[in-house]
């Protein structure tokens, strides 16, 4: 770390420090991811950082009743399973009264208060003994402490993803995103690298212009297009729909679209280009051939920033796409709604949330080069 | 038609049109108007590439000036009319000079979003690079720092929609007869307090709790960037401090951070651009009820519930104003690079 010796007790400290850190910013995604995994009972009745540990809880069960009871030899017996083979439990101690639900360990024989015995081993298996024949119409009582384990289910995704009953389901929202997604993503990606070639490598007066009103339309909120450009959708007849929000995407993307593209571009070896107009290519010819391949790492950054942001996007969706219809209805709107009607149904929010995180996450991790390198060069310097 | 399939054609429409515009415009250029052939070759071949570049540019420049451009005209220019509508059922469009602004400043909401904005603006962008600067000293020359590194990233991944469900289970609440399935509560009981709180409707903290959100996502952000600035920083003149004594905080206090103070001004000046725009945060998790409300939700809300254009024009020309000084200062810096 440093050049002189003075390593270990601090670089203890920075491991720790660190490791604190990422646990911080790394929990709460965690916890919904969690929680996405349980049912509604367990989200409800424990936190979910205990769901990843073995739970003891203390259950009130019942024996099977009198009348499933058979005879061996002298004796009539009632033997089962407290627990259904699927969900094994372990367990500690049990008892047959309410109010001394500890009285026995796993492997006693406990005396049955109407005659008889009655013997309960840690996995559930209970064997009752009696010389005469058990009475009554239900099952004897048995409260348990057990040890259960951690137990994850896949059914909010079936619910969210997969039930076309489900009208509050995410598969239609998901497919209306992909949709607004991809073309807001590939449309100003063609426009911005004409564009950022013809600021990078052609002299024409104003360029220096143009390039100063692009950083600034950079910052440009875009809480200012709002009204406006719903005002001309409305006039030129695209309304709300996906055509209005795929032309306004590509509108907003444009300014880092082509900032980032000329950075790149300029920084491109000037022999090439000089080389290839002596031999008589076109410009158009060395846009296409020399310049796009070359740029391909700084297309594929902001290919990158344009999908996270137009996937991740709910104030242009509710501006220009959403109707009264709903039909179209992205991902973030249908969360923000849940958010409303569903606020306390953790699975269903948690679920229909990761849903909606796992795509962008994905390509976050394939291709986080490409977006670190963006946001270097992204950043005005 | 499915949208699916409408997806498809637009982009076969919106790609192949603007590759065929480009390629057309050119063979235009070169063989119609202009060819480089006859007598006037090389006036000709002068010519074309004077209009080239604006053939390259024009798509760009027609999207730019609808998108971004016009609209900072046209929102001025609403923000100074009042619309109604008028018997025959037609809009109109009446000048109220200052009205708007006067109505906006007589309400207390406005004020209330002017003076949360002031206070994200003083907090999430000082917490967001002080976070991403010790992120970024600390994970530096660590052997799993890229890691460490990736994992505080990535929640610039997360949408603010789902950032927002992530902390509104942090944040979560269940009467004290019930286990606390928030954490915030959990550990709030645990450590002694006396009933769980509902953290999102404590006044005037609660902004914090908001805030919080942001900064979670935004710290990754200064980290990436502080990261390689702090990479950059020459050797010698970190090994010249050690050799004459300094301990490690004197290393990164008064040789390091100098250095990088540039970096450091743009990414506070990112993410404050970040934060003045700030909307579904507040959106999604209080939608500015308990004294939440800022700039950009107050806004949502004159134009689309309220419906009140003129008003709701005013207050994005508030945002657009506090954003300006920044721009100036991006303008500036970008050109004096150029030079």
């Amino acid at each position: 770390m440093d050049i002189a010796g003075q390593k270990s007790s601090l670089s203890w400290a920075v491991h720790i420090s660190v490791l604190a850190l990422v646990a911080l910013w790394l929990f709460p995604t965690v916890g919904l991811l969690v929680s996405s995994f349980r049912t509604a009972d367990q989200i409800s009745t424990s936190g979910w950082w205990k769901a990843m540990f073995p739970s003891q809880q203390n259950l009130t069960l019942r024996a099977d009743a009198p009348e499933l009871q058979v005879q061996e030899g002298g004796l009539y017996v009632i033997e089962g399973r407290l627990f259904p083979p699927e969900k094994p439990a372990e367990i500690s101690v049990w008892g047959i009264s309410s109010r001394a639900i500890n009285s026995y360990t796993a492997g006693d024989t406990a005396p049955l208060k109407k005659g008889g015995t009655i013997t309960v081993q840690a996995d559930g298996r209970y064997r009752m003994e009696n010389t005469e024949p058990f009475s009554g119409r239900r099952g004897q009582r048995i409260f348990v402490t057990a040890t259960t384990p951690p137990e994850f289910t896949l059914r909010n995704y079936q619910n969210v993803l997969f039930d076309p009953e489900n009208a509050e389901g995410m598969a239609k929202a998901f497919i209306n995103t992909l949709t607004v997604t991809i073309p807001a993503t590939i449309i100003p990606i063609v426009i911005a690298a004409f564009a950022a070639y013809a600021l990078a490598w052609m002299e024409f007066p104003g360029r220096a212009l143009l390039i100063a009103v692009i950083v600034g339309l950079l910052v440009v909120p875009l809480q200012l297009a709002l009204i406006p450009l719903l005002k001309l959708h409305n006039e030129i007849g695209i309304g709300k729909g996906y055509l209005g929000a795929w032309l306004a995407h590509t509108g907003f993307g444009l300014p880092l679209a082509i900032y980032l593209l000329r950075n790149y571009m300029v920084g491109l070896p000037r022999d090439i280009i000089e080389n290839a107009r002596v031999d008589g290519a076109t410009e158009f010819q060395i846009f296409t051939k020399i310049i796009l391949p070359l740029s391909f790492p700084a297309l594929a950054s902001f290919a990158i920033f344009q999908f996270l942001w137009t996937w991740n996007d709910l104030l242009v969706a509710l501006v220009f796409l959403i109707d009264s219809t709903g039909d179209t209805t992205v991902m973030t709107k249908q969360i923000v709604e849940l958010l409303g009607t569903r606020g306390g149904n953790w699975e269903i929010l948690a679920t229909s949330a990761f849903v909606s995180i796992a795509v962008p996450l994905m390509v976050f991790f394939a291709m986080q080069k490409y977006l670190v390198r963006g946001l270097l060069a992204g950043s005005v310097k | 038609m499915h949208p699916a399939l409408q997806g498809i054609l637009t982009i076969l429409v919106g790609v192949g049109g603007c590759v065929g515009y480009f390629y057309l415009s050119n063979q235009f250029l070169d063989k119609v108007l202009f060819p480089a052939r006859g007598e006037n070759a090389g006036r000709n071949i002068n010519r074309a590439n004077i209009v080239r570049p604006w053939l390259f540019l024009l798509p760009a420049l027609l999207a730019l000036g609808t998108y971004l451009a016009y609209p900072v005209v046209e929102t001025l220019r609403l923000s100074l009319t009042e619309r109604s509508t008028l018997p025959d059922g037609t809009t109109a469009y009446a000048w109220v000079g200052l009205d708007n602004y006067r109505q906006m400043l007589n309400q207390p909401k406005f004020w209330e979003a002017l003076k949360n904005n002031a206070m994200w603006l003083a907090v999430v962008p000082a917490l967001a690079t002080g976070f991403g600067l010790l992120a970024a000293q600390l994970t530096d020359r660590l052997k799993w720092g890229n890691i460490a590194k990736s994992l505080i990233f990535m929640p610039m991944a997360i949408s603010f929609v789902g950032a927002a469900v992530i902390f509104k289970l942090v944040y979560d609440m269940r009467p004290i007869e019930q286990e606390q399935i928030g954490i915030l509560n959990a550990l709030y009981l645990y450590f002694g307090g006396e009933a769980p709180i509902a953290w999102l409707t404590v006044p005037f903290w609660n902004n914090f709790f908001l805030m919080a959100v942001l900064v979670w996502i935004q710290t990754g952000f200064a980290m990436v960037i502080l990261s390689a600035a702090l990479r950059g920083i020459p050797e010698e003149t970190i090994e010249a401090a050690i050799v004459d004594g300094a301990n490690p905080f004197q290393v990164f206090f008064k040789i390091k951070v100098p250095q990088i103070k540039g970096t450091i001004m743009v990414v506070w000046t990112t993410i404050t651009i970040v934060v003045l725009k700030v909307f579904d945060i507040v959106f999604a998790m209080t939608n500015g009820q308990w004294g939440t409300q800022v700039l950009a939700n107050y806004m949502y809300d004159k134009l689309f519930r309220a419906n009140d254009w003129g008003v709701g024009s005013a207050s994005a020309m508030v945002i657009m104003l506090l954003v300006t000084p920044i721009l100036v200062w991006n303008v500036r810096n970008a050109r004096k690079e150029m030079k």
